[in-house]
């Protein structure tokens, strides 16, 4: 018998990730590296005015241009149905105005589909748009969602009077009007929540090929949910049994969120492909990412909060008009609702609150989830408001913040606004650490003193929840929450005859190191070396079914189906090992990849030596199947909640009003942390962009529905020279939810990022008066705050 | 992401790409390409001919002696990488260094620069302070073009169609002089809102006897910010002063504004940058 060495336990440390040294030289798989024999290129149309009627469509010109293979406007794809919404949040189900693969009759955004040209490369696609005629009847535009909802305001849809999608509440009006009524201090403010564009590295891309031999379509896509797209794209789009659709995610250079969706796309090159009997490729150009991909955000929020004089939170009431955009995209209505509004109140205890949402159609791009999807728009306006009571109050804004916190006695606690329980949380720990970490009491002087030579220095802090791993299903479903399906995630754990491990799993990595993360849970779990185990994703054909990887919720629902996965596994392997050492299975102990009679660990097989054996299957107990297989679907009891404190200290220079962030101190409590390296890039990056949305980014539509922000020469995002290296620090508070204790790390830097950043900014410039700033705090905005 | 199509063509010499743009209106020079393509690409722009003039060795180079000299087609780099050039006249740093990225500047070209006249590049400011004396070849032989007289207008220059801007030549300050350029950069393209561009040349007293300011970024070209350059004009150099001047700065220029900053504002940035280009001018000039 041969023994291995117990392996070094991997969770929790920080190796390095194994998906790096291929993506990193030059040799992953993106969608552009797919090159099928026989493919042609697709290039689109799309509409230049924001809304209009079209009258007609000539191709002609355009078919005949050298190369073409086939040109299609929408009257051509008919036969495919409208693409799904697929949250119903807000009762939305009768009111569904989804976009189609091209539009007919009507354009509702710059940038709407119209046609599409097939060619032979995409040169040739591109120069023959030109040559297809259009007449548009141009119709009145609206691009702001409180103008859309008033009278005699362009309308969009006919089924959606005053362009309002829903109206959907949570909380308790009636308490919550009279507790502000009560209130002895109330403070209100008007706070834009600007909209944001997601920018992947990697746009969007699709290759379809038709197999007309076995009436079979293989669909690769850069994606975040490829399990998800098969589905809807089958039953509810094209219409085919969806054991014939096949989609596979290669390398995916990033998302965001915003590759959750189904896109119109999708449909376009299946159906060409069809048609063509070739597989046929396409690939998005920055610019139709800027403006066909779904934008974030964009929520005008109306906020009242009140309180008693020293500083007791009573009462809370949010309206938000929230931007839907033209259509519906695939979840939507889910982000402003149950991701926001439920989670209005953030680490607050908050007796009273009640949330109005009105969701709304514009003649826009479309808007759906963005990292952190609704709870960095709910973070910012409790964030914000708390800060404007501390003002208000005098009071300083950590004390306001621990003086509300919800205890650590009250968990599990319920907010009062329909979210459930949060499962842990300790924040108090995690503000200290971080006002430890600024030094806050050193600070204040230093400000002081600065304000005496005319330097405006500040100090913001975001004391924040989210919720991630979002399950689940009889809550998230349609009889609750509204999301068409469960919330599930699948995981399959098979040990091969030599001992090597494959994991399959739903989740689908862009970004977050699955690979490494879910290799080190298994390793230790199953006491196999590292090296030995593969995790393999983002083909249907071969991955158990997954709903994808978004919402942080990968190490949570994910992870713990492979968790539970090598446990069953485990089980098989103690029952093999008590029928091959003649023992009772109840005295077998699996340890470190081996299992022994308790007392004798020196007889013991090893999980390779069991896994020979399962597989060979000589000599099985009675009635045991062969091989170390097993799959779980894993439905978790609840979500999880990450909470921490941000603190930002910038420095705004009067003269011109730009800000300089000088320092960033973030102490998260994500639960139990896997890979502190992994879990460190998903903080930073998070920041990033959170600092990006209160520094630099917005998307602007002029009136008539432009993107003026259409280009990276216009939008803004946040560069590594304009930021400072970021300090960071953790508490552990495990979930009580999942067996590993993990509770998700993708958004919460974006969550804490932005309110933190404007409230230093507006702390710069309390003392001469200002009280509050929109996003993004562009030099001209503070400038004019400071010289007004 | 996909420009129309077009011919090609690398003359080896001078002449030869002239007689090319005299042959073919709807051709365009191309120099370091990184405004031409980027446009192109997103077919703004589509000549049905690109005339290539990075394969003719005489215009690329540096002289200096008397007067800096470049040839058109010299690139950032080359000017970064030139001791003597940036020692004697370290705006150029100020100001190279910082446009695009790396590769912006291994392949961008001063001539380039120029020729194209964005109205927020950086060089057109820094050439006007420096008072630079631009050669161009056309059919009818050479001619010196003042930079004063150089840009006519967004993107529009006084080079004639089928003229080519061959060479840069600019005059060494001499005496205790000093040049400085500061930049208030956009946040997504790194072009200029506005950049400030200063030279100011000290009388044995110590007074100021010549001053140029140029100022990019605020308007359709680049301008001389003259009202600000004659308040200064025989004042001693104190931070005072130069705060005074620089009040003046936006005076009578040609400000416009957009969705990231509005002419009020960019009249603010050009005094306060013009302060700022001002104050390190002078601690250079010692």
């Amino acid at each position: 018998m041969t023994t291995t060495e117990a392996p070094t336990r991997l969770f929790g440390a920080a190796i390095k990730r194994r998906e790096d040294p291929k993506l990193i030289t030059g040799q992953g798989n993106y969608i552009e590296d797919i090159n099928l024999p026989g493919m042609l290129h697709a290039a689109i149309l799309r509409s230049p005015f924001a809304h209009a009627r079209i009258k007609r469509i000539d191709t002609e010109k355009a078919k005949s241009h050298p190369g073409v293979v086939a040109v299609y406007t929408g009257k051509d794809m008919e036969s495919l149905n409208p693409l799904p919404c697929a949250w119903q949040a807000g009762g939305v189900k009768n009111n569904v105005n989804t976009p189609r693969a091209l539009a007919i009759d009507e354009v509702h955004f710059t940038g709407d589909g119209v046609a599409v040209v097939i060619a032979e490369d995409r040169y040739a696609a591109e120069d023959a748009l030109a040559l297809i005629e259009v007449d548009y009847e141009p119709l009145p535009v609206v691009v702001d969602a409180e103008e859309a909802t008033r009278p005699g305001a362009p309308q969009l849809h006919e089924n959606a009077p005053n362009n309002i999608c829903m109206r959907w509440t949570c909380g308790k009006e009636q308490e919550t009007d009279q507790a502000l009524q009560q209130a002895e201090v109330v403070v209100r403010q008007r706070m834009i929540n600007q909209r944001l564009i997601p920018t992947p590295m990697e746009t969007r891309g699709y290759v379809a090929r038709y197999d007309a031999g076995t009436d079979e379509y293989t669909i690769w896509m850069s994606s975040q949910a490829p399990h998800v797209h098969r589905l809807l794209l089958a039953a509810f789009v094209l219409g085919v049994p969806e054991h014939k659709v096949r989609c596979i995610a290669p390398n995916v250079g990033g998302g965001f969120g915003a590759k959750i969706f189904v896109y119109p796309e999708m449909a376009v090159v299946a159906f060409a492909s069809r048609q063509l009997d070739r597989p046929v490729k396409w690939v998005e150009t920055r610019r139709e990412n800027y403006v066909a991909t779904t934008h974030g955000r964009d929520h005008i929020t109306d906020v009242e909060l009140g309180a008693t004089r020293d500083g007791k939170i009573t009462s809370l009431r949010v309206t938000t008009y929230a931007n839907l955009g033209a259509y519906l995209s695939t979840i939507a209505p889910g982000i402003p609702t149950t991701l926001y509004g439920r989670m209005i109140t953030g680490v607050y205890k908050i007796p009273n609150a009640f949330v109005e949402v009105l969701g709304v159609y514009t003649n826009t791009a479309m808007v759906d989830a963005y990292r952190g999807a609704g709870r960095p728009e709910a973070t910012y306006v409790i964030e914000r408001i708390v800060d404007i009571l501390a003002d208000e109050l005098g009071m300083d804004p950590a004390e306001i913040r621990r003086k509300n916190f919800i205890p650590p006695s009250d968990f599990p606690y319920d907010n009062g606004v329909g979210m459930l329980p949060y499962d842990s949380g300790n924040y108090e720990p995690a503000l200290n650490r971080a006002l430890e970490l600024v030094n806050y009491e050193q600070f204040k002087r230093d400000q002081a003193e600065a304000r005496q030579r005319g330097k405006l220095l500040g100090l913001g802090l975001c004391s924040y929840i989210e919720v991630c791993g979002v399950a689940p299903s009889k809550w998230i479903g349609l009889p609750g929450e509204g999301w068409g399906a469960g919330l599930w995630e699948s995981a399959n754990v098979r040990v091969h005859l030599t001992g090597k491990v494959v994991v399959t799993t739903g989740s689908l990595p862009h970004g977050q190191g699955h690979e490494t993360t879910f290799a080190q849970i298994v390793a230790d779990e199953l006491g196999v070396p590292y090296d030995d185990i593969i995790v393999q994703h983002g083909d249907t054909l071969g991955t158990p079914f997954g709903y994808g990887t978004y919402g942080s919720r990968s190490a949570a629902v994910g992870g713990t189906a492979i968790f539970k996965s090598v446990q069953k596994i485990k089980e098989k392997a103690r029952k093999l090992a008590a029928h091959l050492l003649e023992a009772a299975e109840e005295d077998i102990v699996y340890e470190n990849g081996k299992c022994y009679v308790r007392g004798s660990p020196d007889k013991a097989k090893t999980i390779q030596e069991l896994a020979l054996e399962a597989s060979v299957g000589y000599n099985l107990p009675p009635g045991m199947e062969p091989y170390l297989d097993d799959t779980t679907y894993y439905d978790p009891p609840n979500c999880t909640f990450p909470f921490g404190t941000h603190v930002a200290i910038v420095e705004v220079d009067p003269e011109t009003g730009m800000v300089d962030l000088l320092r960033y101190v973030a102490v998260d409590d994500v639960g139990n942390v896997i890979n502190p390296k992994i879990v460190d890039g998903q903080i930073h990056g998070g920041i990033v962009q959170g600092v990006g949305q209160a520094l630099f980014e917005g998307a602007v539509y002029d009136e008539n529905g432009q993107l003026v922000t259409g280009t990276l020469m216009d939008y803004a995002l946040p560069k590594a020279s304009e930021l400072p290296s970021f300090e960071l620090d953790r508490t552990v508070t495990p979930s009580p939810t999942n067996p590993m204790g993990v509770k998700g790390a993708g958004e919460a830097g974006t969550i804490a990022a932005s309110p933190a950043v404007v409230n230093a900014v507006v702390d710069a410039l309390s003392h001469m008066g200002v009280r509050h700033l929109d996003m993004p705090l562009k030099p001209e905005r503070v400038w004019r705050a400071i010289h007004t | 992401m996909f420009p129309a199509e077009f011919d090609y063509t690398a003359p080896a010499t001078i002449d030869e790409a002239i007689r090319l743009l005299q042959q073919r209106d709807d051709a365009k020079i191309l120099a370091g390409g990184h405004s031409l393509l980027p446009a192109m690409k997103l077919r703004l722009m589509t000549p049905a001919m690109l005339v290539d003039i990075g394969k003719i060795p005489e215009l690329r180079g540096i002289e200096i002696d008397g007067s800096l000299r470049l040839g058109a087609m010299t690139t950032y780099r080359m000017v970064l990488d030139s001791q003597a050039a940036c020692s004697r006249l370290p705006i150029l740093v100020d100001s190279i260094s910082k446009i695009g990225d790396k590769q912006v500047r291994n392949m961008g070209t001063v001539g380039g620069s120029l020729a194209h006249a964005d109205p927020a590049a950086d060089l057109t400011a820094v050439m006007l302070a420096l008072d630079a004396r631009l050669t161009a070849r056309g059919p009818n032989g050479e001619r010196t073009i003042a930079i004063d007289d150089f840009f006519v207008d967004m993107l529009m220059t006084a080079l004639d169609p089928a003229e080519l801007l061959t060479r840069i030549e600019i005059p060494l300050p001499q005496g205790r002089a000093g040049t400085a350029y500061a930049k208030f950069a956009h946040p997504a393209s790194g072009y200029a809102v506005v950049g400030v561009a200063a030279l100011l040349s000290l009388a044995t007293d110590g007074t100021v006897q010549d001053c140029r300011i140029g100022v990019t970024g605020a308007g359709p070209k680049a301008q001389r910010a003259r009202a600000a350059e004659d308040a200064l004009r025989g004042q001693q150099p104190t931070a005072d002063r130069l705060a005074d001047a620089a009040q003046q700065a936006a005076d009578g220029l040609d400000i416009l504004g957009d969705i990231f900053a509005s002419a009020d504002y960019r009249a603010n940035l050009v005094r306060v940058y013009t302060r700022r280009a001002l104050e390190q001018a002078a601690a250079r000039a010692g």
